[in-house]
């Protein structure tokens, strides 16, 4: 029974038991559990109902660990999403908030249950103490039947009641169908051999050489673009605009309107609205049916006049726009100065020679026309027209009730 | 084929007077039942078909690796995909792997959390087909990005260009939703693994199949104290599980449903898409496990009634996808848009009514044959209508896919999708790939529960009187 054991002098581990069926097994557990022993345990193939009682066993308070890391997954969800999303990295997509909830319920939950499932099964081999290589119970032949079809009974000899005739004495009178003591073959002074640790030591330093590289190019910045190992991206079997082709007669890629067609919406009939023209070609001095000026339209036209005019114009459209001081403090010498629009000529002259000045541009200023479409040219021409009156107005052009304001 | 036919035992029956038929036939001891599972990585000579069959699966899978390799040199222009056809075959494969993989963690966690003790015999076969199902799907999308050196964007990682994913767009969700289903499956399984790999150590002859063994099972004793802990977790675990499942098959749904592409955007994508998912992993279940049973002696253990539940379960299933056909076509007529109402007609009786309706009679017909006890209890019929599914399930991924986006509101757009021979080429590599690693699993881990298996037998009962 003590075979092995005495032959090498081993100190005692534990006293081993075993039993060949479940009932017998929670029988003697029973016994143990009432004489008082504090380090002992059993040993079964599989999970035993009923085991727990008769052991003892509290319940394990590992669901709570598991519940408190599945919040902390939770809160780290949420968390991961708010930081990247709307503080280090502001992400504006159709106008809607940066930080709506339900759109983060997904990845929180999936978060929640990692963090769980990690918990769950890492800190249950963490308080099992395993892995555990080396257990002195392996050297016992019989106990390789554990995993199989036998049960034991192990009472360990650092248990403060443990005395080795007497634990076998109340092991065996339990129902054992074997008891047997097992020697304690740990070793507890075995220095790591050096060339292990200076290995270890030497490849956690090379381990760590990509981690440095990564960071170092983290930091710096290079004068060289990426390499393309397939250049196929770079070189594509495509016609691009303003390229040469083979397959047309006239050698290029790019392809003019079928003659004698108009292109949707620039069927332009109506001179008026269109060029500024009267039907006898002079340029008209009203506004075109087509548009209606009033407030509105001239609110508009201020909108546009500031956008497109004033940069140079200036506000008041007197040749003194941003770009124009910037010039001028800049020196720079090839510069003309914008047109100032309260000039008499200017005041004078009819709004559908205007609107071809806008629409294709005069001296330095170039068409409009692409930019801007054909009944807001018109709105900026109504405003233009209220700017040059604002500049040669008497107090009697006010409302009579608004008069005595100006004093 | 010969073992396929031989006799069974029929233990489908519940005879009044003798009480319920047993799960596990033939009479088994623990020591029985520990025979017939470690007893198949045990053989010194692996049987010849296994051979045979992981000869063909490494060659698929060797081609998988191959035409990823060129897939990256050369680019995605190698597969059919078009504009407007921009997910082709890729996600269609995707999808129907992330489904496949639904029923491992479902007769895991879903039956343990019901008490449904069948599970036993066949959640181990069940989760190691759902590692390897994710492993599969996962490769798609991580492909499908073109550029697979920056396919690591995905991830919230810092990086020099101070950028972040967009936690708002479902194809995020979906990497944070299977990955995670992915590591706690892969979790899961290992978890429930450690006990039996402690069986195939300490049964272990030589020191060479020791250490690996045991490097594996962590030094498990079986001691009460850590079986208790043990417990608690995996009925966490499974608790943690199932919600887990329905997430991720809705997360993928989520895909198609958010975007605004006719046939895509409707509200019962998720329900629908796990449905079809259970189906489909169940198919795959019954397709691997009669042949395995059959080839490795678990005749016994994997019994009819296992493989008859599952039937049952598909048959369930399949009529719920079938409804969710049904009501697809409903709603486009109910709700009254004429471009939704378009797509609808379009997949029935348009260019691709050849898939639509292969998808029709596999999906919807064919489980009907469950309806018969014989075909429920018959190894070759179930196989043969499992197969039905599995390929009915693949052409459901491509109808939704495919003809939603070949025909969207713009006709001047529209544009029909044809296959390459890489598109070929990686749906076959990756069922080389999937087999290769379920041929592993089969060599070298015990297929079936052990250690939950005992505790189903009568023995394992305290107060059980027969020796």
């Amino acid at each position: 029974m003590t075979s092995e054991k005495t032959e090498q002098n081993l100190p005692d581990y534990a006293v081993l038991a075993r039993y060949e069926g479940v009932t017998e097994l929670v029988e003697a557990c029973k016994v143990v559990r009432d004489a008082g022993f504090k380090k002992w345990d059993s040993y079964s193939p599989f999970p035993v109902h009923g085991i727990d009682p008769a052991m003892g066993i509290k319940m394990t308070r590992l669901p709570w660990l598991i519940f408190v890391m599945g919040i902390t997954g939770t809160a780290f969800g949420i968390w991961l999403q708010w930081f990247s999303n709307v503080s280090a990295y502001p992400f504006m997509i159709s106008g809607k908030p940066l930080w709506s909830l339900p759109a983060n319920i997904p990845v929180a939950f999936e978060t929640t249950v990692l963090f769980a499932a990690l918990t769950a099964v890492f800190a249950t081999l963490a308080i099992n103490g395993l892995p555990r290589f080396h257990n002195p119970l392996f050297t016992s032949a019989a106990f390789a039947r554990v995993t199989d079809d036998k049960f034991f009974i192990a009472i360990q000899a650092d248990d403060p009641k443990y005395n080795q005739s007497e634990v076998m004495a109340l092991l065996q009178g339990t129902g054992a169908s074997l008891v047997e003591v097992v020697g304690d073959d740990s070793k507890k002074d075995v220095e790591i051999p050096t060339l292990l640790k200076v290995g270890l030591a030497g490849s956690f330093i090379l381990g760590l050489v990509p981690l440095v590289m990564i960071s170092n190019s983290y930091i710096t910045e290079t004068p060289f673009t990426s390499i393309h190992l397939n250049p196929n991206m770079d070189f594509q079997e495509k016609f691009k605009v303003q390229s040469a082709s083979t397959l047309f007669a006239d050698g290029a890629s790019m392809r003019l309107p079928v003659e004698g067609t108009v292109a949707m919406d620039d069927l332009n009939l109506d001179a008026h609205l269109n060029r500024g023209l009267n039907p006898d070609q002079s340029w008209a001095t009203t506004f075109p049916k087509a548009v209606t000026v009033n407030a509105e339209f001239m609110a508009h036209g201020k909108e546009r006049f500031e956008i497109f005019c004033m940069p140079c114009h200036g506000k008041a459209g007197d040749g003194t726009g941003l770009i124009h001081q910037r010039a001028e403090k800049l020196g720079e010498t090839a510069w003309t100065q914008p047109t100032n629009l309260h000039q008499d000529f200017l005041r004078e002259q009819a709004v559908g020679r205007l609107f071809n000045t806008i629409s294709n541009g005069i001296r330095n200023m170039e068409g409009y026309a692409h930019a801007i479409p054909v009944k807001d040219r018109w709105a900026i021409i109504a405003y233009v027209r209220a700017l040059q009156r604002s500049q040669f107005a008497s107090a009697d052009d006010l409302p009579k009730d608004l008069r005595g304001k100006l004093q | 084929m010969t073992a396929l036919t031989s006799t069974e035992i029929v233990n489908t029956t519940d005879d009044p007077g003798e009480g319920r038929a047993p799960l596990i036939t033939g009479a088994q001891t623990f020591h029985t039942v520990t025979e017939i599972v470690a007893g198949v990585p045990e053989q010194d000579r692996i049987n010849r078909n296994w051979w045979i069959a992981f000869a063909i699966a490494s060659t698929l899978a060797t081609c998988f690796g191959a035409s990823i390799a060129y897939l990256v040199w050369e680019g995605v222009g190698i597969w059919g995909n078009n504009n407007p056809v921009g997910w082709g075959w890729p996600i269609v494969n995707f999808v129907f792997w992330v489904g496949i993989g639904h029923a491992g963690t479902l007769i895991s966690a879903i039956l343990f959390l019901l008490r449904q003790k069948w599970r036993t015999s066949i959640n181990r076969f069940a989760e190691a087909m759902t590692v390897f199902a994710v492993v599969c799907a996962l490769t798609f999308p991580g492909i499908h990005v073109g550029r697979i050196w920056t396919a690591y964007w995905l991830l919230p990682l810092p990086n020099q260009m101070a950028m972040w994913p967009n936690f708002r767009s479902p194809l995020l969700w979906d990497v944070f939703a299977v990955s995670t289903y992915g590591l706690v499956s892969a979790l899961f399984w290992y978890f429930g693994l450690i006990p039996d790999l402690a069986t195939l150590r300490d049964r272990a002859k030589s020191i060479f199949r020791k250490i690996p063994y045991a490097i594996f099972s962590l030094g498990w004793t079986g001691s009460a104290r850590h079986w208790h802990r043990y417990e608690r977790s995996y009925l966490i675990l499974a608790a943690l599980a199932t919600p887990l499942v329905l997430s991720v098959h809705s997360v993928v749904s989520f895909d198609f449903a958010t975007s605004q592409l006719p046939g895509w955007h409707t509200t019962i994508f998720p329900p629908y898409f796990v449905a079809g998912a259970i189906f489909s992993g169940f198919a795959m279940v019954v397709t691997l496990a009669v042949p395995c049973r059959a080839f490795f002696g678990m005749k016994n253990l994997i019994t009819l009634r296992h493989l008859e539940n599952m039937n049952k379960v598909i048959l369930a299933t399949g009529m719920m996808v079938g409804y969710a056909y049904s009501i697809e076509f409903f709603i486009a007529w109910y709700g009254a848009n004429p471009a939704e109402g378009f797509a609808f007609l379009n997949r029935a009786f348009g260019p691709y009514a050849w898939a639509y309706w292969t998808m029709v009679s596999c999906n919807v017909i064919a489980p009907q044959f469950f309806w018969f006890k014989k075909v429920r209890t018959t190894p070759v019929l179930m196989v043969i209508v499992a197969i039905f599914v599995n390929i009915g399930m693949w052409f459901e991924r491509f109808v939704i896919t495919v003809t939603s986006l070949s025909r969207d509101f713009l006709p001047s757009s529209w544009a029909y999708f044809s296959p390459t021979f890489f598109d070929w080429f990686m749906l076959l590599g990756s069922f080389g790939l999937f087999s290769t690693l379920f041929l592993l699993f089969l060599r070298w881990v015990p297929m079936v529960a052990v250690a939950e298996v005992k505790a189903t037998l009568p023995q394992a009962h305290v107060g059980h009187q027969e020796h």
